[in-house]
């Protein structure tokens, strides 16, 4: 994007939502560039928050709503749209960098296009369909009867009426532009072609959006670390930089020297500061002396960001699979994916503790004991499991409410107020975060005695 | 090479200086060793027929051949002194034949097509690069019976019989179906895992090409069990109809199998901890307890284990499907479904760089060979007569070496194997690799030609 242009762009003209397939030629003061920026950042924060949380699609839709009229809104909606497009396109530029920048960018931005794509009426839904050139053409009749009684079936399914089926235009598309209406069931398919109703039609084009965007991001971090950045040294690069670390969490990878913890700790550790999820695993490793392959990611990729070093781990893990499965078993099947997880095996990536986002959104099979418990477990094995961490009472009633209504995290924060007494103001978002602010916490406790 | 060439010779001298009572008796004990594995993979490990399946068409002259693919691919050796050694490649069928058999591996997995050589890997990791990132691979199922150990009560753990097999025929069914009816596959190989359970392959170009996203969405559309809790398991159908996939799953597979062979094969109502388990999924009280005390009033009834099992499922879908609850009535396909829907390994086909065993591999455990099964005749697959390692031996020594001229490994059992996995699997695969490339050859040809008239 120029940032020092010459033509004032055809707002009126502007279609109510942008692919933003490419980048506005228009002036943009150096203040409002920072100030736009913020300003989008917060919305999709609070998209990616709104994820984490296991929001369904129709509670993401509101959130998007109110986060978009808060942030981005403006009476005259011509300076909303370009504000819009300014703002997608500079933080482009912040969240091209890294990988793992342009991932939780793709993913935040996707979201956001498709609740708002979403919560236009159909008639504007489908008007924007041509804006997007959009490749698949309505069923025509004919084809429409063919399938129809299943079109219904499906529709049933899904406990909508005969009649939204019978009534709907229809799209005959790859199955692969669906992604998600095929993983839920929600489509109709026949020899590789999903059959999506106009109200579904936001997730091939949601689809298409993230297609594009992806692209673009891998391009714009080529053209930014080729040429920008160091044309840009003294005025936006500084901007660029600050924007980018101000709003994704550290991702717990790298333990600090001093937090190096010991086997003969580690019990205790458990004990005290591990969180639910975590305490779960390790129980059970520790009662049936093995764990399927979800929980010893989940664990020891944990541990791992915990501080305990290659050698610990081994070590940890021996005793216990050792006893079910035999030394040698262990040594031939699974030391090597302790050792793959700390970087020494394989591709030698050091592989990151999942995130609670991971987490949650993880599905545990039979036998597995990876997961969120406030998601993966039944309400009576919750409470048991939260009992035993001592809460109780008041606590425990607020914690079910939050499971609820899925809030999983909140549910995790206030399980961490109620065991250290102590609250917790930024939130659970990461195991070992949890595990961090508990040291912590108990530290402050232990201190005034001493 | 042929495998005449590599025949005789030192692998002979190995059996028979091993036992020299083998020869006389041409019986060889049962077992898994690393001479017998020696003497499979020096006379009947089909590399040719591997080497093919994993090139799609690219090991011809065509001038659209890839000459790279094949050795682009990802192979991983677990050999017997417990290394594990990953990222094995190999350029040619000869390269390929010659590593296996020097190496002598337990077991062989198969990865994914990078993008780049493997061997090349860690030039491009260092460079930061995405070079070495995965580009093709097969869309890939796993089923395991030792996940159904909550529904079967004649094995459990890695343990299979006739009793519980039926399941594996299920589930070969469902997925089979729905692969080819919903999503269009054609070219699907199964595989007797060697001991507990089966592989899937699908291999068409366009499964092929899948991303994570798309292969996890399908593994989904498979996946009907909510669980998470401690090992339970429970399948909750919402709706007010079955998706069509999973009515048809049901009318055309489910039921007949859990009517005809699960119920009196696993005695599923004979016995009170087994009918009161399944009584647990009936959430209404008053029609359990109703059950409950006719079942174990009329425990000495006349008729035999079998009648039970089945007079007892007739009355309970009689006392559930005359109910006026929507609910209830959905609770006997639920029961079904729990009690036969296929359980699918989900993680192993959700990524791209997921290995799995390859076929014609023999497992270490049973010494069992994993054989393709044809899933137009599932039902007659017997998993207590695959060959194993030992017959194969003994089949070999039979023949003695007087008839060295004709093919060694189609006299053997597995000889029928193959034949299969060339007629029903790699024959119409390789003949539509051959059109999808001389397609696209000639597309590309008339592209270039429209440009230069332009």
């Amino acid at each position: 994007m120029e940032i020092v242009g010459s033509r004032k762009p055809a707002a009126d003209e502007a279609p109510i939502l942008s692919l933003y397939r490419s980048a506005p030629q228009v002036e943009v003061i150096l203040d409002d560039f920072e100030r736009f920026a913020i300003d989008r950042l917060l919305v999709l924060k609070g998209v990616s928050d709104g994820l984490s949380r296991g929001k369904k699609p129709e509670e993401m839709e509101k959130l998007v709503k109110e986060l978009w009229r808060t942030h981005m809104g403006h009476p005259d909606a011509s300076e909303t749209r370009n504000k819009d497009i300014i703002s997608h396109f500079i933080l482009r530029l912040v969240y091209c960098r890294t990988e793992d920048l342009r991932n939780w960018f793709l993913s935040a931005e996707t979201t956001l296009f498709r609740c708002r794509y979403r919560l236009q009426n159909l008639e504007t839904q489908r008007m924007l369909l041509a804006e997007f050139d959009f490749p698949y053409k309505a069923l025509s009749q004919a084809e429409f009867e063919v399938v129809k009684e299943k079109l219904v079936q499906v529709s049933r399914s899904i406990g909508l009426s005969p009649n939204d089926a019978a009534e709907s235009v229809f799209f005959k598309m790859p199955f692969e532009e669906v992604s998600d209406l095929v993983s839920s069931r929600k489509v109709f398919l026949l020899k590789g072609y999903a059959y999506v109703a106009m109200s579904q039609v936001s997730s091939p084009v949601t689809k298409q959006f993230r297609r594009i965007l992806s692209k673009a991001l891998e391009l714009t971090n080529r053209k930014w670390t080729s040429i920008s950045q160091e044309k840009e040294k003294n005025r936006l690069t500084p901007i660029v930089e600050s924007l980018s670390s101000s709003y994704l969490g550290p991702d717990y990878s790298q333990h600090q020297e001093s937090s190096e913890i010991s086997l003969r700790d580690i019990d205790r550790l458990a004990n005290n500061s591990f969180p639910p999820c975590m305490r779960h695993l390790f129980e059970k490793l520790r009662e049936d002396h093995h764990l399927k392959h979800g929980g010893r990611m989940q664990l020891s990729l944990f541990l791992k960001g915990v501080g305990l070093k290659l050698e610990d781990a081994l070590t940890f893990w021996k005793a216990e699979f050792s006893q079910k499965v035999g030394t040698e078993r262990f040594d031939k099947e699974y030391a090597y994916s302790i050792r793959h997880n700390y970087g020494k095996e394989g591709k030698r990536t050091d592989y990151t503790p999942y995130s609670c986002q991971k987490i949650i959104s993880s599905t545990p099979g039979v036998g597995d004991h990876h997961g969120c418990p406030y998601r993966h477990f039944s309400e009576e094995n919750l409470r048991a499991a939260l009992t035993k961490m001592g809460v109780g009472g008041h606590a425990m009633d607020d914690i079910m409410q939050k499971v609820q209504t899925r809030h999983y995290q909140l549910a995790c924060t206030l399980t961490f107020e109620a065991v250290h007494g102590i609250s917790c103001d930024t939130g659970v978002n990461h195991p070992n975060q949890y595990f961090i602010e508990s040291r912590k916490a108990l530290e402050l406790k232990r201190q005034p005695t001493t | 090479m042929s495998n005449e060439e590599i025949l005789d010779g030192d692998d002979h001298m190995q059996i028979d200086g091993h036992d020299s009572e083998l020869q006389r008796s041409s019986k060889v004990p049962q077992g898994f060793n690393a001479d017998y594995l020696k003497v499979y993979y020096g006379k009947l490990f089909p590399y040719d027929d591997i080497f093919k399946w994993m090139s799609y068409g690219n090991a011809g002259k065509h001038p659209a051949c890839d000459p790279s693919y094949f050795g682009r691919r990802e192979f991983s050796f677990s050999l017997g002194n417990d290394t594990y050694c990953r990222y094995q490649s190999f350029n040619s069928v000869t390269e390929f034949e010659n590593s296996i058999k020097k190496n002598c591996p337990f077991k062989i997995d198969i990865g994914p097509v990078y993008r780049l050589h493997p061997a090349k890997r860690f030039a491009y990791a260092q460079s930061g690069s995405d070079g070495f990132a995965p580009v093709e691979r097969e869309l890939v199922f796993d089923i395991d019976i030792s996940d159904y150990d909550d529904v079967r009560h004649c094995c459990s753990g890695a343990d299979v019989c006739t009793n519980c097999w039926p399941l594996m025929t299920i589930a070969i069914k469902v997925i089979d179906t729905a692969l080819r009816d919903d999503f269009g596959f054609n070219h699907i190989l199964w595989v007797f895992s060697g001991r507990r359970g089966v592989h899937c392959w699908v291999c068409d170009s366009r499964a092929r090409r899948l991303n994570n996203d798309e292969r996890a969405s399908i593994a989904k559309y498979f996946h009907v069990y909510k669980c998470g809790e401690s090992g339970f398991k429970k399948v909750s159908l919402a709706g007010s109809v079955l998706h069509p996939f999973l009515a048809r799953s049901y009318t055309d597979v489910l039921r007949i199998y859990f009517e005809e062979k699960l119920l009196c094969n696993q005695s599923l109502l004979s016995s009170e901890d087994r009918y009161e388990k399944i009584l647990e999924l009936v959430s209404n009280k008053s029609i359990t307890d109703e059950l409950h005390d006719k079942w174990q009033g009329h425990r000495r009834s006349s008729n035999t284990e079998e009648d039970l099992n089945i007079t007892r499922w007739e009355q309970l879908k009689h006392v559930l499907q005359s109910g006026k609850q929507k609910g209830l009535r959905r609770c006997v396909e639920e029961i079904v479904f729990l009690y036969t829907y296929p359980r699918l390994d989900m993680e192993v086909s959700k990524h791209m760089n997921h290995l799995l065993k390859s076929p014609f591999c023999v497992h270490p455990k049973t010494g069992r060979v994993c054989v393709p099964i044809d899933p137009a005749h599932c039902d007659e697959f017997d998993p207590t007569t695959v060959p194993t390692l030992s017959t194969l031996l003994e089949e070999l020594n039979k023949r003695g070496d007087n008839s060295e001229s004709s093919n060694e490994l189609e006299s053997t059992s597995l000889g029928q194997y193959i034949t299969m996995f060339r007629s029903c699997f790699l024959e119409p695969l390789l003949k539509s690799c051959k059109e999808e490339m001389e397609n696209a050859y000639n597309a590309n040809l008339q592209q270039s030609r429209n440009s230069l008239s332009w």
